[in-house]
């Protein structure tokens, strides 16, 4: 009867953590759904405030905002968007592995950086990685807000603004669908000029009546649309955490069971054998009497 | 239909309404301002407080916004709402904080690797013991 009962606690083991893994799997999927639902919603915001925005460069051409400054790139700022918690696979790992050819580039062309952080495992990754870190935020939880992220936005925001960094990359998880994340450098300021195609056909002949004035809506506006961007950004990594969490969690459950099928065997085996010795001493046992 | 012009409020974090409305008052940062269909096309910042808005069959309704933009063409208004309060002294809080994490991040560093060292260093001794142990142990017997 040697292991028998040991096989018999392992299985037990196995199944008890099976049960955890599946729980999180279902528990990340209608997480997923949650996160999908706002990232449609935030959407029509950002492309709102683009059309704006387009628009108002035709109108007022000559105006340029200090976030459309093309300079000589000499410092670099990297937002870095990823998961608070762990167990999602190897998502935060990709993002890494994509972000660390940028950073040695920059280091290559003598570029220095700085780095934000949105989320506890970038930060405590770009800690080991002793970069300069200038501003952090994390533990979002599930619904991030706008007000959350702010902070750490506008110390990338001001330092542009100060020529302090000449380019400011966003780095996340685009969440393409439920088995597909793939990391993503955007570049958010200097702003891209917002080119319309269909815009451009129509020939504005009309302007808009400011209030109080034209400078002062765009400036407002394109601090919205690029404090937008990255709450885009946010949402969209956690759709992407949850998404690979599911799958992670999806494949740990099918492993564990995998590993209870093959514990079983050997159980069953061990098992047979006892009998099986058990009733030779009995046979043998009758046989000498 | 001709009475009517379509109202989208939305803010960073979600669609708050959108449907065809007959009027909407907004307070914009110079005045309150009131809008009728086929207004001219206009760009005001607003200021924290109430949308109201008449729907077409003359019920009211309220919407709170804590600031943002307005945006007026003939037949569509667009409310970009701002998600919170925002003023120039909580925003430049807000930043001083994010800037404080980051620095109290990069200071707990150093005891981190304190702790790293120390536990190297313990590995090692256990290694040393262990094999001093086997040794004894081959010796022994």
């Amino acid at each position: 009867m040697s292991g028998a009962k040991e096989i018999r606690t392992k299985i037990k083991s196995v199944q008890n953590t099976q049960k955890i893994t599946s729980a999180m799997e279902m528990v990340a999927a209608s997480k997923m759904r949650a996160a999908q639902a706002r990232m449609q919603a935030s959407r029509p915001y950002a492309q709102k405030i683009r059309n704006v925005v387009s628009h108002l460069a035709h109108a007022q051409p000559e105006y340029r905002h200090p976030f459309m400054a093309q300079r000589e790139v000499k410092r670099v700022g990297f937002i870095v968007v990823t998961s608070d918690r762990g167990l999602c696979g190897g998502l935060n790992a990709n993002l890494f592995r994509r972000l660390i050819p940028e950073l040695r580039k920059c280091e290559q062309r003598d570029v220095e950086v700085d780095l934000c952080a949105i989320g506890n495992k970038g930060a405590q990754f770009l800690r080991r990685l002793r970069g300069n870190l200038v501003a952090q935020v994390t533990h979002l939880g599930d619904t991030p807000h706008m007000a959350d992220l702010l902070g750490s936005i506008k110390v990338m925001l001001d330092a542009f603004r100060a020529a302090e960094l000449d380019q400011v990359l966003l780095v996340y998880n685009e969440f393409v669908n439920t088995m597909t994340q793939e990391p993503q450098v955007e570049t958010v300021l200097p702003l891209p000029a917002m080119d319309d195609p269909v815009l451009d056909e129509q020939r504005y002949s009309w302007d808009y009546i400011y209030e109080p004035d034209a400078a002062l809506v765009l400036d407002q506006l394109l601090e919205r649309y690029v404090e937008s961007v990255v709450y885009q950004a946010v949402v969209e990594n956690i759709a992407s955490e949850q998404a690979a969490r599911m799958v992670a969690m999806k494949s740990a459950s099918d492993n564990a069971e995998n590993v209870i099928e093959d514990l079983q065997l050997v159980y069953n085996k061990a098992r047979q054998a006892a009998i099986t010795t058990e009733l030779n001493e009995i046979v043998s046992g009758a046989a000498a009497v | 239909m001709a009475n009517t012009m379509h109202l989208d409020i939305v803010s960073a974090e979600e669609s708050v309404f959108t449907g065809e409305v007959a009027f909407l008052a907004a307070r914009a940062t110079e005045g309150e301002l009131g809008v009728m269909p086929r207004h001219a096309p206009l760009m005001a910042q607003l200021k924290p407080g109430e949308v109201r808005v008449r729907m077409p069959d003359g019920d009211e309704q309220y919407f709170y916004v804590s600031g943002g933009m307005l945006e007026i063409q003939p037949h569509v208004v667009t409310i970009l709402a701002d998600t919170a309060l925002r003023a120039k002294d909580i925003d430049e809080a807000e930043a001083q904080e994010a800037k404080r994490r980051a620095e109290e991040t990069m200071r707990s560093r150093s005891a981190e690797v304190d702790y790293a060292r120390a536990q190297t260093e313990l590995a090692a001794a256990a290694a040393q013991l262990r094999t001093l142990q086997n040794l004894r142990r081959k010796r022994g017997s």
